[in-house]
């Protein structure tokens, strides 16, 4: 077990634009599952790839159980990576294949045969041990590229994408199967992936990444509940949050708290609904607020299958927000601001 | 038959668009019959006659020319050269033009220039290039020799004769001829490398492999179908191959380094002896068919895979 850390870890591609990666610190906790969660372009890969040793820092350091590896080589860094396309070598069987990195590193054969049989067997692919990687499935490959990568049990795990390839019933069972392998084998792990569903089941801690920049690190709760800034708050949740913006005020609600008007303290809204998604366990409403101060704005509210009453395109209907569901932002920077008083009419 | 008849007829055993596919295909098929095919068979035919040069009959004189040509020491000789010649430059083929393809793999400043000098004996008439290197190696005016003299490294007035001596004129020719062939390899080598994903020599690395074990046992076997083709088309170049020793050594010194062809052309044209030149062609056939054999399963292996 190992903490990954990195101080001020920066990539820059060409000389005169911005960096891929821009000034990272990050300190991982022992035996933690962190996921790196950004959008395309947004430099997750690229700052896992600095920590594996696959990519040259810029500037800044990569330290791992404390000691700087920044120039090492992947191999002297104890880690293991799991790639996207799974990178298994055709030639070879799945058994030589798991075997490979026990062979570079000089494991006798017998301790090997031994480790390669404990890994398929923890990862159930002891029937495919003599097989070569283009008979197998999609799944079974990605169990092959996993049991490569624990079987010299490394102290830390890197996954780039691993579920990205597979189909999405098979990626619901994958993930789950992920959740318990870490809960057994408790190494560190680094997750990448660009899927916020992914990230909000798996991670103990997201690390949101847009532009090369850390823009929130917390719990699924926290980075849900609390972003950070309205990248964060639109990047998570489907539908995303509701922003309404005047002046240099941007208040933001989740839709799920847009429910039809109640008791408690709430900010009254009325809503012109314009088209609704009937989606079996939830209702997604599209619609515009009229009246008050953001007349006009368009919002979405989320209501869950508890929720009764029927509400008919083109109905105006009495809303209301909780007002503790309510986020401040800043309309220029788009950071949170503390909760203020607004006046709504 | 009416004429319409004859021509529904015609075209109920010709599928739709055949006479245009003969057409099609016709300046190939009488090109290699031309280029190919005919002279295969008069080689055949000559050596199984007495035909010289100027002669105006030929006698069937049955595997006469067979016999004579396996009894004598220079054929048996310039088999064995062939094989050497053949094996020897494959092996430094392969091996610089794997250390090239390596090299020209990652971008570098001036990578461009470089590919295209790498090229360049490739593209080059070979026999132009052979004169170059036979006055390089030249015993009186050899640059090499007059570098290695100003470095003190040979006597100017006894130097090693590179042409001359049998040992030191097998290596120039072997040499030679391998300049001339590493651009084509490296060509096909560099292709079969960049076919490999970026991934697979990066997942090499994180499990833990150097640059040996990643090139041993995970890039070169990945590249194996490549370099089959790369093997295979060198050795039938350099097998039929005589303008490097013809231009170089003539097959000298004392035979030392003749090769089947030159030997075929050297006896069969120079020497008249068209028969004889005939039996002695005849025998880098069942050479080539099995590299032929060997070529055509590959392609077949590339395809299903």
């Amino acid at each position: 077990m190992a903490v990954v850390e990195t101080r001020k870890l920066t990539k820059i591609f060409q000389r005169g634009e911005v960096g891929a990666v821009n000034d990272v610190d990050l300190v991982t906790r022992d035996g933690e599952f962190l996921v790196f969660l950004g959008p395309s372009g947004s430099g997750k890969s690229t700052l896992l790839r600095m920590i594996a040793g696959l990519e040259e820092p810029t500037a800044g350091d990569v330290l791992i159980g404390g000691q700087v590896v920044t120039h090492l080589p992947p191999r002297a860094r104890g880690i293991a990576m799991v790639f996207q396309s799974y990178a298994l070598y055709p030639h070879l069987t799945v058994e030589k294949n798991i075997g490979f990195p026990l062979k570079a590193h000089g494991v006798p054969r017998p301790r090997r045969a031994e480790r390669v049989a404990w890994a398929a067997g923890l990862l159930g692919i002891g029937h495919l041990l003599h097989r070569r990687p283009r008979e197998l499935s999609g799944g079974e490959r990605q169990r092959v590229a996993l049991a490569r990568a624990i079987v010299r049990e490394p102290t830390v795990f890197l996954l780039d994408e691993p579920l990205s390839n597979l189909d999405a019933k098979l990626r619901a069972s994958a993930r789950e199967e992920l959740i318990l392998f870490h809960r057994r084998v408790k190494t560190t792990t680094i997750y990448v992936t660009h899927d916020q569903v992914e990230a909000m089941a798996m991670g103990d801690r997201i690390v949101v990444l847009d532009r090369g920049l850390v823009r929130q690190v917390g719990t699924p709760g926290e980075v849900y509940d609390e972003p950070a800034d309205t990248f964060v708050a639109t990047f998570l949740g489907s539908p995303p949050m509701n922003l309404l913006e005047d002046g240099d005020l941007v208040v933001g609600f989740r839709p799920e708290s847009l429910v039809p008007a109640g008791g408690g303290r709430t900010v009254p809204m009325k809503f012109r609904v314009s088209t609704v998604e009937y989606l079996g366990s939830e209702r997604i409403l599209h619609g515009f607020v009229v009246g008050g101060r953001f007349e006009g704005r368009r919002v979405v509210s989320r209501l869950t299958a508890a929720t009764s009453g029927s509400f008919a395109p083109d109905g105006v209907h009495e809303f209301a927000v909780p007002v503790a569901s309510l986020k401040f932002f800043d309309r220029g920077t788009g950071a949170r601001t503390a909760p203020r008083e607004v006046d709504w009419r | 038959m009416s004429e319409g008849a004859a021509r529904a007829r015609r075209r109920h055993l010709l599928p739709p668009g055949t006479g245009l596919g003969i057409a099609m295909l016709a300046p190939a098929v009488l090109y290699i019959l031309a280029l190919v095919g005919l002279p295969l068979a008069l080689a055949f035919a000559y050596s199984l006659s007495d035909v010289k040069v100027g002669s105006e009959h030929a006698h069937f004189v049955g595997l006469d020319n067979f016999r004579s040509v396996l009894q004598s020491p220079t054929f048996r000789r310039a088999i064995g050269n062939s094989f050497i010649f053949t094996i020897s430059t494959q092996v430094i083929v392969l091996v610089c033009g794997n250390a090239l393809a390596l090299a020209l793999r990652d971008r570098f400043r001036g990578r461009g220039i470089v590919r295209f000098f790498i090229l360049l004996p490739w593209v080059a008439p070979i026999s132009l290039g052979a004169i170059g290197w036979k006055w390089i190696l030249d015993s009186i005016y050899s640059v090499v020799n007059w570098v290695l003299a100003r470095m003190h490294l040979v006597n100017l007035y006894d130097p090693p004769m590179y042409l001359g001596e049998p040992a030191l004129a097998m290596t120039s020719v072997i040499l030679v001829h391998a300049w001339r062939m590493i651009p084509f390899s490296t060509v096909i080598l560099l292709a079969g490398l960049t076919s490999i994903p970026r991934d697979i020599p990066e997942a090499a690395a994180m499990d833990g492999a150097g640059f040996w074990r990643t090139h041993f046992e995970i890039t070169l076997p990945m590249m194996r179908p490549i370099i089959n083709v790369a093997v295979l088309f060198g050795v039938v170049f350099t097998f039929t191959d005589m303008v490097v020793v013809y231009i170089l050594t003539r097959g000298g010194p004392y035979d030392t380094t003749q090769v089947l062809p030159s030997l075929a052309f050297l006896t069969g044209v120079l020497g008249s002896d068209l028969s004889e030149g005939a039996a002695i062609s005849v025998f880098l056939v069942p050479i080539l068919v099995v590299v032929a054999a060997l070529m055509l399963r590959v392609a077949h292996r590339a395809e299903v895979t």
